[in-house]
């Protein structure tokens, strides 16, 4: 034999190995991701009918990011009472648990097609491939990284984003240093910084480029004037130094177009380095499967009972949009769980043409993207929306040619606050035109 | 006599009106800013008493986490979290922990408990994310 037979032979062999080596299931629903979106579309899936569900969840256990987010504040809409994250995780667990979904922990997935083919690797199981009837995604979203910032400077350790740092803390019991310097003001710095303050590290400055904060007021009162913990608007990191640990960075003010001020220069020491500046939704599965895209969310488009461009293959949560607030995650991620199981159960009537939604103006996004479903069951639809920049007393129209479907007064309007308005449904019946147009109006101009 | 006049952020909802309170020998005399009812009393409540939930970790052995997260189970004075840090730091509980368990009893003698927010499952072989 030659030893390109013999290699042909081996390769053979190991071919059929792996091959034999894949575990074949079918199952009706695969969620990916056992986080809040991925656990409350199980529940509300079962809840209407679909009892083979799976989901796959990469980390040891369930909940997603709500098991270090230990601080209070969830659940004020859905549980009507104020709970931290791993309250708000464990409702859903056992609820999940109760109703006998299976649950693959350790298992990340690898694949996603447009077949509904599911592959997930896991230490205990090897290779599974799942032939799906419908996939939820709900993997969640993943942090900007110093990187996507490009911020100068040397590359010592002692640089986190504030989830990574928030994870050693609250999880692992690990402190990440003992003088700190937050870049972004989002609600996730805000929160790590009273995080790091009642650890005992010293808090030197949480800096914002943004004239404005992005988190809640609530959390700027709470987790910074409480402690004195001061926030610098329009200022940013301009330089990060250190030899083998962070020393200290450079800041700089910045003008309205975010470009640094020469001469506004000064250094704060420091051993390390937040950075909370921005959430993606995480969705390489979800494009490895061809779904459409969305160029402002980050997620993919979907329709009302949010299914992707791909026909059975729905996404809640973080990967479709960044939410603010859990409780609109939840009610999301319900409304996709009980559109598959409609779905799988061969009962939702469909539009024969689609109504598109469209934002203009001030609204940054609407989601969802399209309502292509006719539903009998819900009386009200609600649009998740939010506007570029902060605005006092808008009015949020919702418009069909020259008709009008619903306007709701906001007496101030953030970026960082998702806006909700119920269109009725009735009301969705012989529209002027197919489409409806999402647009936020100062109230001197109604 | 004693006036002085406190400077509040009204947290009730995302305005964020700024409220200034006046004070005449501990007493308010008026409640300026707010642009609704709910900023007056907030104002109020957070000149008088001001009280905050203390959400934190305490040291596990022997559990799937090294930490338990947990809580005050109501709301605290402000002025205690500190101590209360310090109080909960010196606490080691062991395995399997449940929601709901006291953790720490009258923090601070503030009357308030600190509870667990989850369910820590003993580890038969180390904790599973710190590997």
């Amino acid at each position: 034999m030659t030893e390109t037979e013999a290699e042909a032979i081996e390769s053979t062999q190991s071919a059929a190995a792996a091959e034999s080596a894949i575990r074949r299931e079918e199952h009706d629903l695969v969620v990916v991701g056992g986080g809040p979106a991925g656990l409350a579309a199980a529940q509300e899936a079962y809840d209407h009918g679909v009892d083979d569900i799976v989901i796959l969840e990469r980390d040891f256990e369930l909940g997603g990011i709500l098991q270090q987010c230990i601080h209070n504040g969830f659940g004020l809409h859905y549980f009507d009472e104020e709970l931290t994250g791993p309250e708000y995780a464990q409702e859903f667990i056992e609820n999940v648990a109760e109703r006998g979904v299976d649950i693959r922990l350790n298992t990340m997935v690898e694949e996603v097609t447009d077949e509904k083919l599911v592959y997930a690797v896991s230490e205990d199981d090897g290779l599974t491939e799942i032939d799906a009837e419908a996939v939820v995604l709900a993997m969640g979203c993943r942090e900007r990284t110093r990187e996507a910032l490009d911020i100068p400077g040397d590359r010592p350790a002692g640089v986190f984003s504030a989830g990574t740092a928030q994870r050693y803390i609250n999880m692992e019991g690990k402190m990440p240093g003992e003088k700190a310097v937050i870049l972004g003001s989002g609600d996730i710095g805000l929160i790590m910084a009273r995080r790091m303050y009642l650890e005992g590290a010293d808090v030197e400055a949480v800096l914002e480029i943004l004239p404005y904060t992005g988190g809640l007021t609530r959390n700027v009162v709470q987790c910074l004037e409480d402690f004195d913990i001061p926030l610098r608007t329009q200022q940013t990191i301009t330089e990060i130094y250190g030899d083998e640990r962070v020393e200290g960075v450079t800041v700089q003010e910045v003008d309205d177009d975010f470009e640094p001020i020469p001469g506004t220069e000064y250094d704060i020491e420091c051993d390390t380095v937040l950075l909370s500046v921005g959430l993606i939704p995480e969705n390489e599965l979800s494009e490895g499967a061809g779904v459409d895209m969305h160029p402002v969310t980050g997620g993919p488009v979907v329709d009302d009972g949010r299914e992707t461009s791909v026909d059975d293959i729905y996404a809640c949560g973080n990967v479709l949009h960044v939410h603010d607030l859990v409780d609109w995650v939840t009610e999301e991620s319900m409304i996709a769980g009980r559109s598959v199981a409609k779905q799988l159960q061969g009962d939702i009537e469909v539009r024969e043409e689609p109504i598109e939604i469209e934002s203009t103006g001030a609204v940054s996004y609407v989601v969802p993207e399209r309502i292509s479903n006719v539903d009998d069951d819900r009386e009200e639809l609600p649009l998740y929306l939010r506007v570029y920049a902060p605005m006092d007393e808008v009015f949020v129209t919702v418009e069909s040619g020259d008709e009008q479907l619903a306007r709701e007064f906001e007496r101030r309007a953030e970026p960082g606050e998702m806006i909700t308005v119920d269109l009725d449904t009735e009301a969705l019946e012989d529209l002027p035109e197919n489409r409806l147009t999402v647009d936020v109006v100062p109230k001197e101009e109604i | 006599m004693s006036t002085e006049t406190v400077e509040i952020t009204c947290i009730a909802c995302p305005v964020g009106c700024d409220v200034s309170i006046d004070v005449e020998d501990g007493e308010i005399q008026s409640i300026e800013g707010n642009t609704c009812p709910r900023g007056a009393e907030y104002a109020k409540e957070e000149y008088r008493n001001p009280t905050r939930i203390l959400p934190t970790t305490a040291r596990v052995t022997g559990g799937v986490l090294p930490r338990v997260p947990v809580k005050s189970a109501q709301p605290m004075p402000k002025p205690k979290l500190e101590d209360a840090m310090v109080e909960i730091a010196a606490v080691e509980v062991e395995a399997p922990v449940e929601l709901g368990d006291v953790i720490v009893e009258n923090v601070c003698d503030t009357g308030v408990d600190i509870v667990a927010t989850r369910d820590l499952p003993a580890a038969e072989d180390g904790p599973k994310a710190v590997e």
